[in-house]
């Protein structure tokens, strides 16, 4: 089983009118490894993300997932109610603005609580429970699981985000900057968190980030894009300790040390 | 009580309509019965009455009607309010049509907000007048997103409604316009009857068509499909009603309205169902 990849991903290439965010890209994903994905602002990292996730097709390529027996689904074909359950079940996906994904008029406990109830569950009872034993694991205060996320700060707003979509249990989860926009101690507490959730729940995650010392922390993994192409990719120390390609070399010198 | 007859007046097709807008209205009502609880688009004309009055139940009718049709139009539950006898009268004298106010007497009945009390026969049709046909539409506003929701059977979003009712007031606070799903595949809306009138829907001996005339949907649900209202296993669906018995006929177990009888805090219940109330005090 371990040398049978959860996602893999071949000659993905997606121009947008005479750019090109993705070249030729090719990405395996192993059950429970943490993939980051490094480079600069316009690189293709997103992009790349969202056609990972089957959220943006490519204009050529294939993206292959397999599921829990065994079976092979190409991403891009699948039809699209079996991709919308994919999507809210298997699958999760981390917007760098917690607010793109949140319902901001609904309670910590219905934001957490949607996918357990698209999934089918109808004990409210039920519901409430895990909603309020998810937000203890985010450390989010259970006494707030009536209280609307208006009234969170930045960083509770991305744990509740982590908490909505952790609780269906997804194999493979897709982040795009989740410590984006957070000042750095928060940052931290949250590396901290999904460091800890990933490892116990045994996650596999693509991590999109232009951090590299997220990446360092977080991935096994890294793959470095500039201009929609992987111009290295390897173990993560390997890659950060003895950069091979000249863009990755300017990445890792360019980190300002404290 | 059946209404005197009134002359048709000349100049109308039968039933208002002209033939091709009958079929037109005919082919989305079939297509609606095909696929129950899917909303189906029709291109709904201008009656003479305005939207919210009953456009779309109206032109539900005029394409049901054939001449030895008996209609009962009811309006919350009353044949004697301005929308009801506005509504039989123009029937009777567009299409020449016998009315009545009997629910056992009619083949079609149009109503607004009610269910008759005395239980439908498979030889009947009931024609639901509907305002929003969308029961996302509160939750979610883009038309191309709730039909991609109905589409794929997305309905989390609907329970998230009711998750946040009972987390606030302990219990759901739709009272009517109860969200229902239909052969346990479309959620639909069952326009604003009482939530009381909800159990009554589910495997209905007749056949149930709603129009929506502003919204442009014709949808139905076919005799003896079950219509199930959303529900938590630990919060079961309850029909509630005022707690009190009819100040007319004693009935207990009907539906009924609050009426305020003077400016000194007088009131009185009495069944909102005006024909039914009629029947229990002329057969005590």
């Amino acid at each position: 089983m371990a040398d049978e990849t959860l996602l893999s991903a071949r000659g993905l290439t997606l121009h947008f009118g005479a750019i090109p965010a993705l070249v030729d890209v090719d990405a395996d994903l192993w059950p429970g490894e943490v993939l980051a994905v490094v480079g600069e602002s316009g690189s293709g990292k997103s992009t790349l993300l969202n056609v990972l996730a089957g959220r943006m097709a490519p204009d050529a390529g294939a993206v292959w997932y397999r599921d829990p027996i065994g079976a092979l689904h190409d991403v891009h074909a699948m039809p699209a109610p079996a991709l919308r359950t994919l999507h809210r079940s298997d699958w999760g996906f981390v917007h760098q603005n917690p607010r793109e994904n949140l319902r901001m008029a609904v309670t910590a406990g219905g934001n957490v609580g949607e996918r357990l109830m698209a999934r089918g569950s109808r004990h409210y009872g039920d519901i409430r429970a895990e909603a309020i034993s998810w937000l203890r694991q985010v450390e989010i205060d259970a006494g707030r699981v009536d209280d609307f996320p208006r009234t969170f700060s930045g960083g509770m707003l991305q744990r509740l985000q982590i908490a909505r979509t952790l609780v269906t249990h997804p194999r493979l989860v897709f982040m795009d900057e989740p410590t984006g926009g957070l000042d750095v101690s928060v940052q931290a507490r949250l590396l901290d968190l999904i460091r800890t959730l990933v490892r116990r729940l045994g996650i596999a995650a693509v991590l999109v980030t232009h951090d590299l010392a997220v990446a360092r922390l977080l991935a096994h993994r890294i793959m470095v894009m500039q201009r929609g192409r992987v111009v290295e990719s390897g173990l993560t120390d390997r890659v950060l300790d003895d950069p091979k390609h000249e863009y990755t070399q300017l990445l890792v010198s360019s980190v300002l040390s404290a | 009580m059946t209404a005197p007859m009134i002359s048709q007046a000349d100049g109308y097709n039968f039933a208002y309509l002209d033939e091709q807008t009958k079929r037109m209205i005919r082919r989305s009502i079939l297509k609606a019965v095909a696929v129950p609880g899917h909303q189906v688009p029709f291109g709904s004309r201008e009656m003479p009455l305005p939207y919210g009055w009953g456009t779309g139940g109206i032109q539900v009718t005029a394409a049901l009607l054939g001449t030895d049709d008996v209609l009962k139009v009811i309006d919350q539950g009353a044949d004697d309010t301005t929308n009801a006898v506005s509504i039989r009268r123009f029937f009777a004298r567009t299409a020449g049509i016998a009315t009545t106010t009997r629910t056992a007497e009619a083949t079609i009945i149009q109503t607004r907000h009610r269910i008759p009390e005395t239980p439908l026969r498979a030889d009947q049709i009931i024609v639901y007048q509907v305002p929003q046909p969308e029961p996302l539409s509160g939750l979610e506003s883009s038309r191309t997103e709730t039909s991609r929701m109905h589409g794929l059977a997305d309905y989390g979003l609907m329970h998230v409604k009711l998750y946040e009712d009972i987390t606030r007031y302990g219990h759901v606070s739709i009272s009517y316009d109860y969200p229902v799903m239909v052969g346990g595949r479309y959620l639909m809306a069952p326009s604003p009857i009482p939530a009381f009138d909800n159990p009554k829907m589910d495997r209905m001996a007749a056949l149930q068509l709603f129009g929506a005339g502003r919204e442009k949907r014709i949808y139905a649900v076919p005799p003896y499909t079950e219509v199930r209202s959303l529900d938590f296993d630990d919060h079961p669906f309850r029909a509630s009603r005022a707690p009190h018995t009819c100040n007319l006929c004693g009935a207990d177990d009907s539906y009924l309205d609050e009426v305020v009888t003077d400016d000194k805090g007088g009131r009185m219940f009495v069944c909102s169902d005006t024909d039914h109330c009629e029947e229990r005090r002329d057969g005590r």
